[in-house]
């Protein structure tokens, strides 16, 4: 008898990891497609590069570490993490911002930890951050989509992407950033917001990244996700509200100062963080309660970066803060065992005969 | 009869478990087949919970059916009867389904074909009897509980004995894929189940008696509330169909809303749980005095030709229920005595079936699934599945790390080792080896620090001693040597009165 031990159950569930990764780029195509037909050619250029350099530095890494690099690449992680990488990007930033945002991504925020499921902050995220923090003229120069209704083809594209120049005529500020430029200049935001239409938000006709601009495809594809089972409600909904109550009670006291909890809701990535960053599994609570601290503190530390930091944008900040509450969430949050108290303690037996009687 | 539903409140807040592919089909649509006799049975002594029983015949001996062969030893134990008559071959090693594929102890018998039973004693009103009594008869007939785990039946009737009891369920959930012969019994033989739960019922000494059974079993539903129909006590509830549904505490909690504290046990809750198959059995031994010597059995999978329920005698050997099934259609990737969540996957198909078997499958590749570990994408499929609340992932990692305590500390000692985790791990990740691994690593440290301490204390002890022998030792020379001191100046002082007396 030299079979291996053939541990129980002798049965198993056909979703795999690669299928999740696949559902969740799924999940992405909609608002991806969307953003290539308002943005051009460069918006796909960008994302193109981005993706391939956070494979490659994938493959780098694990030939380095002496992993099996074939099967490791095909989970489709990488991948995906340069795909949300290029979805929080300005669309028309230049090559090289894609391809070290990737390798910083990669190497930097996974593999150094120790490869998928071992890092503890949102791989994409780190990249994203470091850029914006790194080259933030770079990273805060949004183009205005309705001009590309006219298209551009894919020599010019290049030559955006090589050059990274975006010319002035094409430039225009994201609604957050735009915001705070106002403030900053002692306008009120009623002067401010006056071009501002949720509808324009919702279908994605205003300057952003490519995650940001289609609220709606955004949604739908975080539904899809839902629907799937891929990822809870929790998380979703937690974040949401978190950002959109305290936007919400702020903008009642005081609409001058403070952003409307549409605005909130419907710019700079809020629901691409609702639905695809904050609940990536390796970086977020796996336990219920836990899930409802993390995503009530990013969606709260989002508005309060958002409203007094330095910074027009917060979510990248605000889930790499809470990334790094996550595994003391882990440890306290856990859910009560069956048969014991919160604290671990075994019910009491009388107790429980008397409830029943 | 008692109307009892299960709040739907009680169903919308339930979020444990998993819906495995049922596979019941096509042996839960026919009936329950005779297996007939093999050439040869092998009567395992190990296949109850508790010590292995002790053989009482010799070989060459021609028993017969029902006739006890090996007797229980201990607390908890269960006699072993022969399942038919013949002569014993020989007893001793024989192949056994245990993951290891080593051999167990097992008493093989040759039918002579005649299938004659010993004296039977019929009762024809078992329910006269006194508790006490049906307690001895169903440890007499060697009943176990038939739902896997093999407990002896009486053993839990006497621990109900102990406690107050108000509630006997009867276990017909069968959550396990694949396995339908509960189901099927609960359709054929009702009235023997309810019949034979009423017997538990007054053996514990309860008032009322659920019969939870999942809603995919309709059939099984009908046929169990028209048999428990004249009874007012006996109420059939229908339980969602998740698994593990089938799990003692998560059963109870679902039918009474009450959690059996952990690290104790059903009765402490006022409640004991019996499989249907036990309260069967329980019926054939009081009321017709037959002791436990077949069951029935779901023979499945995708390789095996013709999927059946059978009732099968104790000891058969796989081969002959898989060829009495229409043989295997292709190879094999795994065979598992019991369900898929469970069950014990053994190496060939020499090894013959227990009473607590419910189910042999032949399961194909494409059942068992893809089993190349990946890393673990922190996903917490785990920890939704898991029917305790536990976090099989944190604890897979600690264990991992070698940190067996901290574990031990977030809920080891909970997992039921049901599987659940194991069946939605996205990454493949063998969660229930790495827990039973653990279990076992800190049994052996847990024997081991006993083993210590019982040499500290000998050691101890003989120190002690030996303190106390050196203490006594001095004692005893330091009043000798005040004796010898006392007897000296005594010598003495009588020397000197005698001088004086002399001298006077």
């Amino acid at each position: 008898m030299n079979s291996p031990v053939q541990a129980s159950p002798h049965a198993l569930s056909r979703r795999t990891s690669g299928h999740i990764m696949a559902l969740v780029m799924a999940a992405l195509v909609p608002a991806t497609l969307a953003g290539f037909w308002q943005f051009g050619w460069p918006a796909f250029c960008l994302w193109a590069i981005t993706v391939l350099s956070c494979v490659l530095a994938e493959a780098l890494c694990l030939q380095g570490a002496g992993r099996r690099v074939v099967p490791v690449l095909s989970d489709g992680s990488a991948a995906l993490t340069g795909w949300l990488l290029a979805m929080s990007l300005p669309p028309w930033a230049p090559w090289w911002l894609g391809v070290l945002g990737g390798f910083i991504s990669i190497v930097i925020a996974k593999q150094v930890f120790g490869g998928l499921g071992c890092n503890v902050f949102n791989p994409a995220m780190v990249g994203r951050t470091v850029l914006l923090v790194s080259f933030p003229v770079h990273m805060t120069q949004w183009v205005s989509p309705q001009v590309l209704a006219q298209g551009t083809d894919l020599a010019q594209a290049i030559a955006i992407g090589l050059n990274g120049g975006i010319p002035d005529a094409l430039t225009s500020a994201s609604l957050l950033g735009h915001a705070k430029t106002e403030l900053g200049r002692g306008l009120t935001l009623v002067d401010a917001l006056q071009g501002f239409q949720p509808e324009q938000s919702m279908l994605g006709l205003r300057a952003g990244s490519l995650g940001e601009t289609s609220a709606l495809l955004i949604g739908a594809g975080g539904l899809f996700l839902v629907f799937k089972r891929v990822i809870g409600l929790r998380i979703p909904i937690g974040f949401l509200a978190g950002l959109c109550i305290p936007a919400a009670i702020a903008h009642a006291a005081a609409p001058q100062a403070f952003l409307p909890a549409t605005a909130h809701l419907l710019s700079g990535g809020a629901l691409l963080c609702a639905f695809f960053i904050a609940t990536d599994y390796v970086t977020s609570p796996s336990a219920p309660f836990g899930q409802w601290i993390f995503a009530l503190g990013a969606g709260l530390l989002t508005w309060l970066i958002r409203t007094w930091g330095g910074y027009p944008e917060g979510v990248g900040f605000a889930i790499l803060l809470m990334n790094a509450a996550t595994p003391l969430l882990d440890l306290w949050a856990r859910p009560r065992i069956f048969g014991r108290r919160i604290g671990g303690k075994p019910l009491d037996a009388r107790r429980a005969q008397e409830v029943t009687r | 009869m008692a109307h009892v539903v299960i709040p739907p409140i009680r169903r919308l807040l339930t979020r444990w478990g998993i819906h495995p592919d049922s596979h019941k089909f096509p042996a839960a649509g026919l009936d329950i087949a005779d297996a007939g006799l093999p050439p040869l049975l092998v009567l395992p002594l190990s296949q109850q919970a508790g010590a292995p029983a002790r053989p009482v015949v010799k070989v060459g001996d021609h028993v017969l059916r029902g006739q006890l062969v090996a007797e229980a030893v201990g607390h908890v134990s269960a006699h072993v009867h022969a399942s038919t008559s013949g002569t014993v071959m020989a007893i001793g090693d024989a192949p056994m389904p245990h993951p290891s594929g080593l051999p167990g102890q097992g008493i093989t018998l040759r039918p002579d074909g005649l299938d004659r039973w010993v004296q039977r004693d019929v009762e024809p009103y078992p329910i006269n009897l006194a508790p006490e009594e049906i307690a001895r008869r169903v440890a007499a007939a060697g009943i176990v509980g038939m739902g896997g785990a093999a407990f002896p039946a009486a053993v839990k009737l006497a621990l109900g004995q102990r406690s107050s009891i108000h509630t006997v369920i009867l276990n017909g959930s069968e959550c396990e894929p694949y396995l339908s012969c509960d189901d099927r019994l609960m359709q054929e033989r009702a009235g023997d189940i309810i019949e034979g739960a009423r017997l538990l019922l007054r053996a514990t000494g309860a008032q009322h008696l659920l019969v939870g059974i999942e809603d995919n079993k309709p059939d099984a539903i009908d046929a169990m509330k028209l048999a428990a129909h004249p009874y007012p006590e006996v109420s059939v509830v229908r339980i969602p169909s998740r698994y593990p549904m089938g799990a003692e505490r998560q059963l109870i909690h679902t039918l009474l809303g009450v959690e059996p504290p952990a690290g104790g046990r059903a009765a402490d809750v006022g409640v004991v749980v019996h499989n249907v198959g036990t309260a069967a059995a329980v019926w054939r031994a009081l009321r017709h005095g037959e002791a436990l010597t077949e069951r029935v059995i779901t023979v499945a999978g995708g390789a095996v030709a013709a999927p059946r329920n059978m009732r099968v005698r104790v000891g058969t050997p796989l081969s002959w229920l898989v060829e009495r099934a229409g043989g295997l259609t292709r190879e094999p990737a795994r065979l598992v005595v019991g369900g898929p969540m469970m069950g014990v996957a053994v190496p060939d198909l020499d090894v013959p079936v227990g009473k607590g078997a419910s189910g042999v499958l032949a399961l194909t590749v494409a059942e068992v699934g893809e089993r190349e570990p990946s890393a673990c994408i922190r996903c917490g499929s785990c920890v939704v599945a898991c029917p305790v609340g536990l976090m099989p992932l944190e604890m897979a990692n600690r264990i991992n790390a070698g940190e067996l305590g901290q574990a031990e500390d977030i809920g080891l000692r909970d997992c039921l080792t049901c599987g659940a985790c194991g069946y939605v791990c996205p990454s493949r990740i063998p969660l229930v080896q790495y827990f039973a691994h653990a279990r076992g690593e800190l049994m052996a440290r847990e024997r081991e620090r006993k083993r210590l301490d019982e040499v500290r204390e000998l050691t101890e002890a003989r120190t002690a001693r030996h303190e106390r022998e050196a203490r006594e030792k001095a004692e005893m020379h330091a009043r000798r040597k005040a004796e010898r001191a006392a007897a000296q100046a005594a010598e003495a002082a009588a020397k000197v009165s005698a001088t004086q007396e002399e001298s006077a």
